[in-house]
């Protein structure tokens, strides 16, 4: 296929790029639960476990932790091979030069990710951890943006044929929440790399109190009444301020995406297709929160901590999908994007199908 | 003249009194009500681990006894270092046994050899987490049969963390001494800090959870004597 030829959307493209998120989606979960389990270490060397042959390590051993750790290296695996597909069959069959850099890119980003999670086990760095989840959010926003890019929906878009601006404010708006929630991760992924449990284990009240007390005495005390089955190291006054910036935070996000809402049914209409996504965005907020208040009440259950994880990335990408909409969209209606192209895609693609 | 002044000297020497290496014992209590321990459950879910189990056990961070004896605490003399005889001292042993560390707590001197065993028909994965520059981290596997490992640490360290990540409520705390000073409460909250040389010390008690206390004490022949009761907080 000629680079310069008509692009149309691929089907089978766009289905593979959305299976390649989904197995993402699966992989950002599997890697919440080795966290939450704290079995990250549970398999001590690298890339071979065990002294085995990642792919041919025995499944009667995949026991405790182990079988947290090793199933996240070998769903690793299948992510890896998927995007290599991805960014090949977009190098080959895509006419935008930019989505074979983005596919590039990607392919980059799922080594540097695999080679970071590796030295994470090898130099036992749990510092490491945090870039570890950090990139593995951006990387799922990666994928998810090119599964957009590779749909009718977007070229559709991009053709000027769903063309509608939508105001700067409101674009605004949602790119700030979107970066909040991004800085909200990155606060929670220090807080779960930190292996000290749950900092404050009450909620919605911190130990008792709007605002708890951080002064020697009062951790000394709140470290002596704690007794956990995992028994994490002991908790400090940074942790404790740490988990009260990821609730103050957590309502400003809450607030803010009531607001893109708001706005964007307001502005928009309800049946446009943004301000059913901030509907959605909404609709998650609600289900961060109560998982978030969960985790807590359940003195951070694996499994409730690892749903918290799993729709704080969906908050994200959706976030961030609404802003590449949004601001592809505005674009493609301004008077020469016709002519101009969008994102590199012509009006004449739509001819194709 | 010369032969006369040393007999002398000696005969004084053979009368003067001299001071003996005593030990400092005490009691270790704690006053209030501790903590609902939890019942470690997951360990009845793997079928490696729940052998031998009828019910899941409990975590045991306050071993408290019926009169309020305390054992697990650490008691040792505050400031002495350089004293360490760990190279020759005997190794202290950390057994895995029904998926748990015995003991969960101890101490040793630096340099002194932690021969960790397995004695569990499953693997585990013997990870210690010093935080003190000069002790060394290290992750390794131990299959079930597996020879023994051990381990030594060159810089004191109070309640260095050795855990299994295989089995995340496996968990033990060593704490290094750079002398032989030091001893353990037992279940009665009883402990004794042996061959303590003549002198004034402050001794140390520390409980995981509870915190240090201290005491000044004076080792005379016949020993010395130090008690310490935490409170809960």
């Amino acid at each position: 296929m000629s680079k310069t030829a008509p692009n149309k959307s691929n089907p089978w493209l766009f289905r593979f790029a959305i299976l390649t998120a989904f197995v993402t989606f699966l992989l950002i979960g599997l890697g919440g639960l080795v966290t939450s389990h704290g079995a990250g270490m549970s398999v001590p060397d690298w890339p071979n476990t065990y002294g085995y042959n990642m792919f041919t390590f025995p499944i009667s051993k995949w026991v405790g932790g182990i079988f947290y750790e090793h199933t996240h290296r070998l769903l690793a695996s299948a992510v890896g091979l998927l995007t290599t597909v991805l960014a090949v069959w977009l190098w080959l069959a895509d006419t935008r030069k930019w989505m074979h850099w983005l596919g590039l890119a990607a392919l980059l980003g799922v080594i540097a990710q695999g080679i970071l999670g590796g030295l994470r086990v090898t130099m036992r760095m749990d510092s490491l951890g945090v870039f570890h989840a950090t990139i593995a959010q951006l990387f799922f926003i990666l994928i998810c943006a090119m599964t957009l890019f590779t749909s009718r929906f977007w070229i559709e878009l991009a053709g000027g044929k769903r063309a509608f601006f939508v105001s700067r404010s409101l674009r605004t708006l949602v790119l700030a929440t979107t970066f909040l929630i991004f800085a909200q991760l990155i606060i929670a992924a220090t807080m779960r790399h930190q292996h000290a449990g749950l900092a404050i284990a009450d909620f919605p009240l911190a130990y008792g109190k709007i605002w708890p007390a951080t002064n020697p005495t009062a951790v000394a005390s709140y470290n002596a009444r704690r007794v956990s089955v995992t028994e994490e190291a002991p908790v400090t006054a940074f942790q404790i301020k740490l988990q009260m910036a990821h609730r103050v935070v957590a309502l400003a996000i809450f607030i803010l995406v009531a607001a893109c809402a708001w706005q964007a049914w307001r502005r928009l209409g309800g049946k446009d297709s943004l301000a059913k996504l901030a509907i959605f965005w909404l609709a998650l907020m609600f289900a961060q929160i109560a998982l978030g208040a969960w985790t807590i009440w359940s003195n951070k259950a694996a499994d409730v901590a690892t749903l918290h994880v799993m729709v704080g990335a969906l908050s994200l990408v959706t976030g961030a999908l609404w802003c590449i909409i949004g601001f592809g969209r505005s674009a493609a209606s301004l008077p020469d994007a016709q002519t101009s192209g969008v994102f590199g895609v012509q009006t004449s693609m739509l001819a194709n199908k | 003249m010369k032969t006369s002044s040393f007999f002398l000297l000696m005969a004084t020497l053979a009368f003067l009194p001299v001071a003996n290496a005593a030990d400092i014992t005490g009691v270790i209590t704690f006053k209030g009500t501790p903590p609902a321990e939890k019942e470690i459950t997951p360990i009845m879910d793997d079928a490696n681990c729940n052998v031998g189990y009828t019910k899941a056990p409990l975590t045991h961070f306050y071993a408290v006894g019926a009169k309020g004896e305390l054992a697990d605490v650490v008691v040792s003399l505050k400031g002495i270092t350089g004293k360490s005889t760990g190279a020759s001292a005997a190794p202290v042993v950390l057994d895995q046994k029904g998926c748990l560390y015995v003991p969960t707590i101890l101490a040793v001197q630096t340099g002194q050899k932690i021969v960790v065993k397995n004695s569990d028909s499953c693997v585990h994965n013997v990870h210690n987490k010093p935080t003190v520059d000069g002790n060394k981290e290290s992750n390794d596997v131990q299959m079930p049969g597996g020879a023994d490992l051990t381990y030594t640490f060159a810089k004191p360290e109070p309640f260095l963390k050795f855990q299994c990540d295989v089995h995340p409520w496996m968990f033990a705390w060593v704490t290094v001494f750079d002398s032989p000073y030091f001893a353990i409460s037992d279940k009665d909250g009883k402990f004794t800090i042996k061959n303590v040389p003549p002198g004034k010390y402050t001794v140390e008690a520390v409980h995981r959870k509870l915190g240090t206390l201290t005491q000044e004490v004076e080792v005379k022949d016949a020993g010395a004597s130090a008690s310490f009761t935490f409170e809960a907080k």
